[in-house]
C-alpha cells in the first residue's frame, strides 16, 4: 500500500522526462529542404536612389566563385533590428561578402534603414513581392543562408543571429568552406 | 462496513472508471490521431491516402486561385521538392498569404487533391527574438539599467532603473521570506516567523512599483526600454499600451509573480487567525515560489533591459491582441493560476508539519474558492475572446493553450469539492494534499507548454528553449520536491471518518474521481504530440474529436450525479429516496429531450444533452427548495429558514445550476448551429435559420492604427427589423497583419454572426454566416458559476473567527434540528 503513494512521483518524473526531450526538439522549425543543393535561380534589382553598388542588384551568378551570405531583411523587421550589429561586424570578414535580401519593403524604407543603421551588404537585392524568397524557402525575416564558393546553399539559419550563432556556428563554417 | 472493506470498495469503484476511461482514449486516439506530412512524404513513402492527416509546407505563389462558385479556393502546397494541390471552401485565415507556411487537415481524394477542411497559417512573419536578449546583453551591443543610461538624464532611464532594483529587491524579500520563517517554525522562535508577514507584504510593495513602472514606460512610449520597443508603438490606444505590459512573455512574468505575492501578503494580512507555525511554514513556501520565479524573470526575462540606438518607434503589438477580451483575460487566468500556489503552500506546510485535519481544510477552501473563481471568469473571457476575435464561430478548440488552462480547472473544482469532505469528515486526507499539489502543478506545466515551446499553438508566446529549460527545473524542484515529500509523508496520515458508498462522502469521492479522470484525459490528448515525438514515432496531433469523444462520455455521468449528490445524507445515503425526491426533475429531463429532439430533429443525444441540462438546473434548484422546506411548511417559515441558511448554501445553488446552463449552451450551439458561406454582392439577400440577411456592401476607413474594411448586413425576420450587422477586417502596417472582428447579434437565445472574407474582383465578397443557437448561454453560465463561487466565500465559516484546531469539528456534522443540512458549495 506504501507503494501507492510513490504512484504521483513516477507519473511526474516520466513526463518530465518527456518534457526534457521535448526541449531539444524544435516543432516549429522545418528544416531547409535546399541545404546542399544549388542556390535557386533568380536575378534581382538593386535599390534605386542607393549608392551605385547597392542600386545595381544582383543574381545567381554573383553567387558564385567565393563563399558569400544572403540575408532576408526588412525594414519593418524588428528582430532584424536586433542582428544588424552583427551583420555590420561579419562585413569585416574579407573571407564572406554580403547579400541582402530586401523582403517586401518599401525602398524608401530600406534606404533610411540603411542610412540609420550602415550598410552590411555588398549587393541588395529588392524582393518587392517576396517571389524570389518562395524560391529560396523563406518563411519569415530574418533568415541568413551561407553558400560556398559552387554556389551550393550549405546553411541556413532561421530567426536573428545571436552573437554565439555568429561565432561558434556562422564564422566556423565560412573558415571551412574558405579552405 | 469496516474499514478494509470500504477500501475495497473504493479501489474496485476506481480500477472501474480507470477501465472505462483508459477504453475511452484507446478508442479515441485511435479515430483522431492525425499525422503531419510534408508533400515529400506523400510522394516518397507510401503513406494511406485513406484516413486524415495534416500537411504543410509553403504556399507557392501564384497559386492562388478562386473557383468558379467563388467560395472554394485551390492552391498549391510546396516544400520545394514535391508539391500538392489543395482545394479548401471558406474564408482563409487572416495570415493566409502566397509564400508563407500553411497547415491543413483533412484527405486526399481520388484525384490526389487534398481537400482541406481546416487551413491554419503559421507565422506572422517576423521572427520574434528569443535568447537574442541575454546574448546580446553579454555581447555589450544591449544596454542593461543603469548601464548605459549615464548623463542622459530622462525619465523613462530612471523610472526603468527604479523598476529593476524593485524587482532585486523584491527577490531579496522573497529569499528572507523563504529561510527565515520556516528556521523560526522548526525552532518555534516567534520572532523569525513574524519576519514571514513583513517581508510578504514588502515584496509585494516592491512588485507594484516594478509594474507600475513598466506601465508608466509602456504610456509614455519610452523605446529606449527593449520590452516596450518589441511591444508596443506609440499610435496604439491608451487601453492596449497598458494590456500590451502583460501581452509579452516578460510583462506577464512581472504580472505573474505580482499576483503571487498578492496572494502572499493577503496570508499574511488575513492569516493571523492561523496558527503561526503553519502561516510561517505556508509564507515561507509563498516566498520560494516568488525566489524562483523573480530569478527566472531577472536571468531570462527581464523586461527592464535598454536598447542602444534608439529605435525612432516601436513594433506594435500583435493586433490579435488588441482587444479588450484579450486585454483583460490574462489577469483573471493569472490569478487564478497563481492563487492556486496558495492551497499548493498549505499543502507543503501540512507536509512539513505532518499533519492535516479539518481545520486545515477550512483554511484552505476560501483561497481555492477565490483562485477558483478568478480561472473560471479567465477561461470563460478567454473562449469568449475567441469566439468573436478569431471569427470561426467556435468558443473552444481544445488547443494546448486552452487545455492547459482547463486542467488547473478540473483539478481545482475537484479540490473544491474534496476539501469539502477533509472539513465535514476528517477523510481524504492524502487525495486532499495530493490534490492541491497537483492543481498547482498543473499551473506550473500550463506556464512551462505555453513559454517553452515544446506544443504549437496559435497562442503561444515568444517561445525559447533556454526560458522552457528555467521553467522546467523550477517544475522539477517544486514537483519532484513536493510530491517526494508526499510520498513519504502522506502515509502517516491517520485515516478519518468512515462513510457508506451511496452518502455524501461518496457523491463527492465519485465528482473526485470523474473530474480528476477528466482532467487526465485532457492532459494525455494535450502532451501526447510530445510524447510521440520524444520517441521519434512521429508528427502528430491530436483534434477535437478526442476531446470530445472522451471528455463528454465522463462528464455526462458527473451532470447526472450532481444533482443527486447534494440530496444525499452525510455517512449513509438514501439514494431511492433522493430519487423520488427528484421525481420531478427527472421527469421534466425526459420531457425536454423529447420535446428537444421532436423540434429540432438531429442527433438524440445532443437532445439528451438539453434534458441532462434541465435536469441539473431543476435538481439543483429543488434541493435548494428542500432546504427551506419551500411549500412544506408556511411561507413565512420558509422565509426564515432562507435567512438562516448559509451563504454557501446559495453559492453551491448558483454554480450547479450555472453548470446546468453552460450544458445546455455548448450542447446547443454544437448540435444544432447552422453555417452559411457564399459570395454575396451589394443588395443581395440570403435566409438562414429565418432570418433574411441583406449584404449593404463593404466600405473602406481608418481605425487609430490600422485601416479597416467595415461589412454591413440588414437582418429582418418576417419583414421586421431584427440588427444591423457591422463586421471589420482590420489591416495593421505596422506588423503587416489583417484581423478579423465578427458582427455577432444576440438575442440571449441565439447569436447573429457575420465575417467579411475577400472581395472576388467581380464585386463579390466571400461571406460566413452562422445561427448559434443558446451560445451565450456559456458565457452566461461561465460567469454565474463564478459568482456562486463568490458568494460562498462570503459565508460567514470563512470570514469569523478562528476554527479551533480541535478533533470535535468533525462533529459538526450533524446539526441540531436535522433541518437545514450543512453547506457544501
Amino acid at each position: 500500500m506504501r507503494l501507492v503513494y510513490i504512484i504521483p512521483l513516477a507519473v511526474f518524473a516520466t513526463v518530465a522526462a518527456a518534457f526534457g526531450v521535448g526541449l531539444t526538439l524544435k516543432p516549429n522549425i522545418v528544416p531547409s529542404a535546399l541545404i546542399d543543393k544549388p542556390v535557386p535561380e533568380f536575378t534581382l534589382a538593386g535599390l534605386p536612389g542607393a549608392e551605385v553598388e547597392l542600386a545595381e542588384g544582383f543574381s545567381s551568378a554573383d553567387l558564385r566563385g567565393r563563399v558569400s551570405i544572403v540575408n532576408v531583411f526588412a525594414s519593418w523587421c524588428f528582430p532584424c533590428r536586433i542582428e544588424h550589429p552583427l551583420l555590420m561586424r561579419l562585413a569585416r570578414n574579407p573571407k564572406v561578402r554580403i547579400f541582402g535580401l530586401n523582403y517586401k519593403d518599401r525602398p524608401e524604407d530600406a534606404r533610411a534603414w540603411l542610412k540609420e543603421l550602415g550598410n552590411p551588404y555588398h549587393r541588395i537585392g529588392v524582393d518587392r513581392e517576396g517571389r524570389i524568397a518562395i524560391d529560396w524557402g523563406v518563411y519569415g525575416v530574418p533568415e541568413t543562408f551561407i553558400i560556398d564558393a559552387g554556389g551550393r546553399i550549405r546553411y541556413k539559419h532561421v530567426g536573428p543571429i545571436t552573437p554565439s550563432d555568429l561565432d561558434e556556428i556562422i564564422v566556423p563554417i565560412i573558415d571551412r568552406l574558405s579552405e | 462496513m469496516t474499514r478494509k472493506r470500504r477500501r475495497l470498495y473504493f479501489v474496485l469503484f476506481a480500477m472501474i472508471g480507470l477501465g472505462a476511461a483508459t477504453a475511452l482514449v484507446l478508442g479515441a486516439i485511435e479515430d483522431s490521431l492525425v499525422f503531419f506530412y510534408t508533400p515529400t512524404d506523400l510522394a516518397e513513402k507510401d503513406i494511406p491516402t485513406d484516413r486524415r492527416m495534416r500537411i504543410g509546407g509553403l504556399v507557392a505563389e501564384n497559386s492562388v486561385k478562386r473557383a468558379a462558385d467563388g467560395l472554394s479556393v485551390n492552391f498549391i502546397v510546396t516544400d520545394l521538392t514535391n508539391t500538392l494541390p489543395v482545394t479548401y471552401k471558406g474564408i482563409l485565415p487572416d495570415l493566409f498569404r502566397e509564400g508563407q507556411g500553411v497547415v491543413a487537415e483533412g484527405k486526399i481524394d481520388a484525384g490526389g487533391v487534398f481537400r482541406a477542411d481546416a487551413v491554419l497559417a503559421k507565422h506572422d512573419e517576423n521572427y520574434m527574438p528569443a535568447e537574442v536578449a541575454e546574448a546580446l546583453k553579454k555581447s555589450g551591443q544591449w544596454k542593461g539599467p543603469g548601464e548605459g543610461s549615464t548623463g542622459e538624464g530622462n525619465a523613462g532611464a530612471m523610472i526603468a532603473e527604479i523598476g529593476h532594483y524593485a524587482l532585486l529587491l523584491a527577490l531579496g524579500l522573497a529569499i528572507a521570506q523563504g529561510v527565515l520563517p520556516l528556521w523560526g517554525a522548526g525552532r518555534d522562535d516567534p520572532k523569525l516567523m513574524a519576519v514571514g508577514p513583513v517581508a510578504a507584504t514588502g515584496q509585494f510593495a516592491f512588485l507594484i512599483i516594478a509594474f507600475a513602472s513598466l506601465i508608466y514606460l509602456y504610456v509614455v512610449s519610452d523605446f529606449s526600454v527593449e520590452n516596450v520597443a518589441q511591444n508596443s508603438h506609440s499610435a496604439k490606444p491608451l487601453l492596449y499600451k497598458i494590456s500590451g505590459v502583460w501581452s509579452n512573455h516578460e510583462g506577464s512574468m512581472v504580472l505573474w509573480v505580482l499576483i503571487l505575492a498578492l496572494f502572499g501578503a493577503m496570508v499574511a494580512i488575513f492569516g493571523t487567525n492561523l496558527p503561526p507555525g503553519l502561516r510561517a511554514r505556508v509564507l515561507a513556501v509563498q516566498g520560494w515560489i516568488g525566489v524562483a520565479f523573480l530569478t527566472f524573470i531577472l536571468f531570462t526575462s527581464n523586461p527592464f533591459l535598454r536598447l542602444s540606438p534608439v529605435p525612432a518607434d516601436g513594433n506594435g503589438l500583435n493586433p490579435l491582441l488588441q482587444d479588450p477580451g484579450l486585454a483583460f483575460h490574462p489577469p483573471f487566468l493569472y490569478l487564478g493560476y497563481v492563487g492556486f500556489s496558495v492551497a499548493f503552500s498549505f499543502a507543503i506546510a501540512a507536509l512539513i508539519e505532518g499533519r492535516v485535519d479539518p481545520a486545515w481544510a477550512r483554511w484552505v477552501r476560501p483561497w481555492t474558492l477565490a483562485a477558483w473563481c478568478a480561472l473560471t471568469l479567465g477561461i470563460a473571457l478567454g473562449s469568449w475572446w475567441a469566439y468573436y476575435e478569431l471569427g470561426w464561430g467556435g468558443f473552444w478548440f481544445w488547443d494546448p493553450v486552452e487545455n492547459s488552462s482547463f486542467m488547473p480547472w478540473l483539478s481545482g473544482t475537484a479540490l473544491l469539492h474534496s476539501a469539502i469532505v477533509l472539513e465535514r469528515r476528517d477523510a481524504l486526507k492524502s487525495w486532499t494534499i495530493l490534490l492541491a499539489i497537483t492543481t498547482f502543478v498543473l499551473s506550473l506545466i500550463g506556464t512551462f507548454l505555453v513559454r517553452s515551446g515544446v506544443l504549437t499553438s496559435v497562442h503561444t508566446f515568444a517561445s525559447d528553449p533556454a526560458r522552457g529549460l528555467f521553467i522546467l527545473l523550477i517544475l522539477i524542484v517544486a514537483a519532484g520536491g513536493s510530491l517526494a515529500l508526499f510520498a513519504t509523508r502522506a502515509p502517516k496520515f491517520k485515516a478519518g471518518g468512515l462513510f457508506a458508498p451511496i452518502s455524501r462522502e461518496g457523491a463527492l469521492v465519485l465528482n473526485n474521481l470523474l473530474l480528476v479522470t477528466a482532467c487526465a484525459t485532457v492532459f494525455l490528448g494535450t502532451l501526447y504530440p510530445l510524447f510521440l515525438d520524444a520517441l521519434d514515432l512521429g508528427k502528430v496531433s491530436v483534434g477535437a474529436p478526442y476531446f470530445n469523444a472522451t471528455f463528454i462520455p465522463i462528464m455526462t455521468p458527473l451532470v447526472v450525479a450532481m444533482a443527486v449528490g447534494p440530496m444525499l445524507a452525510w455517512k449513509r445515503g438514501d439514494i431511492k429516496g433522493v430519487i423520488g425526491r427528484l421525481k420531478f426533475a427527472l421527469i421534466v429531463g425526459v420531457i425536454v429531450t423529447l420535446g428537444t429532439w421532436y423540434a429540432m430533429g438531429g442527433d438524440v443525444l445532443a437532445a439528451a444533452g438539453i434534458g441532462l441540462a434541465a435536469w441539473l438546473v431543476l435538481g439543483a434548484l429543488m434541493e435548494f427548495a428542500g432546504r427551506i422546506k419551500l411549500f412544506r411548511v408556511p411561507l413565512a417559515a420558509s422565509l426564515a429558514r432562507l435567512k438562516n441558511l448559509p451563504r454557501s448554501a446559495f453559492g453551491m445553488t448558483i454554480a450547479h445550476a450555472a453548470l446546468g446552463i453552460v450544458v445546455a449552451g455548448i450542447t446547443a450551439s454544437s448540435a444544432w448551429q447552422t453555417e452559411k458561406i457564399l459570395v454575396m454582392t451589394k443588395g443581395a439577400s440570403v435566409e438562414l435559420a429565418g432570418y433574411s440577411f441583406v449584404f449593404a456592401g463593404v466600405e473602406e476607413a481608418e481605425g487609430p492604427n490600422y485601416t479597416v474594411k467595415r461589412g454591413t448586413f440588414e437582418v429582418t425576420l418576417d419583414g421586421r427589423d431584427v440588427a444591423r450587422l457591422t463586421t471589420e477586417r482590420r489591416f495593421y502596417p505596422v506588423r503587416n497583419m489583417t484581423t478579423t472582428e465578427a458582427a455577432i447579434h444576440t438575442t440571449w437565445f441565439a447569436d447573429l454572426y457575420a465575417v467579411v472574407g475577400d472581395a472576388d474582383g467581380k464585386g463579390g465578397w466571400t461571406v460566413r454566416l452562422y445561427h448559434n443557437p443558446l451560445v451565450p448561454w456559456i458565457w452566461v453560465g461561465a460567469v454565474l458559476m463564478a459568482l456562486g463561487g463568490l458568494v460562498s466565500l462570503t459565508d460567514r465559516r470563512h470570514r469569523v473567527g478562528a476554527p479551533a484546531r480541535t478533533r470535535k469539528t468533525a462533529a459538526r456534522t450533524k446539526p441540531p434540528g436535522g433541518g437545514a443540512r450543512p453547506a457544501t458549495a
